[in-house]
């Protein structure tokens, strides 16, 4: 089973890296860009029958620092 | 006395901490591997060195956090035996959970590399205690991730328990309240951005921190 976990920063924690890309963006000349925030993708291929706890916690203890991070957890099919 | 610096696989702060703790202790210090599960008895005091552990995959600290040693470490803070993180091992002490907070990429992007001056805020503590509150010193930083980050709740409780050790008196990552180090909530684990370990001879061009280092020492030695 493929599964996506999606790491990205919390509202309102600054994104140095998403400015500094906004930034380009406008340089480029790419109008009507309003924010860029900057996150991180894991792709897990893991056995069938994996529990939602289970990539819960693998989330919680290792992928995303919960002081700073959220996470979303995407089945693929 | 006995005391431990543990190196992992990118540590690359790791001899100069162990030849700042033998510089303030006459005692050379164990060298402990990221793969041992378990450290020397008895120990004393324990350094997490500056570096790149993992090649800071992940995040700053992440891998390194969830080491094998470093199940021990945290067992051995818990029951009171001093810790000290110096950059790289703040950031693994933020991530394991030993202190609060988060080390996010500088502010500006940038690596910053350069002697700081610093404030002594709190000077109860056993790592600071061999300084006078409000005094001025100059300790080099060199870092990408050094921009503390902890929420409004956690910085002001921080800030009114004492727990904030030094402060940076010109901000230049970006960290929350210019905090440069911090302590946990017992006193005995502290972590910093800035090296103490790189200002410990008049060769390094400065040695304000090996008064960090002796005042931890003689207290453990005469405890």
């Amino acid at each position: 089973m493929k599964v996506r976990i999606h790491v990205s920063l919390k509202p309102g924690v600054l994104d140095p890296q998403g400015r500094a890309v906004h930034h380009a963006l406008e340089g480029l000349g790419f109008d009507g860009v309003e924010d860029v925030r900057i996150g991180r993708l894991v792709e897990l291929e893991v056995a069938d029958g994996t529990s939602d706890e289970a990539l819960e916690r693998m989330c919680e203890t290792l992928l995303a620092n919960t002081v700073i991070e959220n996470y979303r957890i995407e089945k693929a099919d | 006395m006995k005391l431990a610096v543990i190196t992992f696989p990118g540590s690359n702060c790791d001899r100069d901490m162990a030849v700042a703790l033998e510089r303030a202790s006459g005692v050379a210090p164990v060298r402990v591997w990221h793969g041992d599960s378990e450290l020397p008895a008895n120990l004393d005091f324990i350094a997490l060195p500056g570096g790149f552990s993992y090649g800071d995959y992940l995040r700053s600290g992440a891998m390194a956090a969830n080491s094998p040693i470093m199940r021990a470490v945290i067992a051995e803070a818990k029951r009171g035996v001093p810790v000290l993180g110096v950059c790289n091992g703040f950031q693994i002490l933020t991530e394991s959970g030993l202190l609060p907070g988060a080390l996010m990429r500088n502010a500006r992007q940038t690596f910053i590399c350069r002697t700081v001056p610093l404030e002594v805020v709190e000077t109860g503590s056993l790592f600071t205690a061999g300084y006078t509150a409000g005094q001025t010193i100059h300790i080099p930083v060199a870092h990408h991730d050094g921009n503390y980050f902890a929420d409004e709740q956690t910085l002001d409780r921080l800030e009114g328990d004492g727990r904030v050790a030094f402060r940076y008196l010109a901000n230049a990552n970006g960290s929350q309240r210019n905090i440069a180090g911090i302590l946990n909530a017992s006193g005995n684990v502290l972590g910093m951005m800035p090296h103490p370990e790189r200002a410990v001879d008049p060769a390094h061009g400065g040695t304000d921190g090996l008064a960090l280092f002796k005042a931890a020492l003689e207290r453990l030695a005469t405890a």
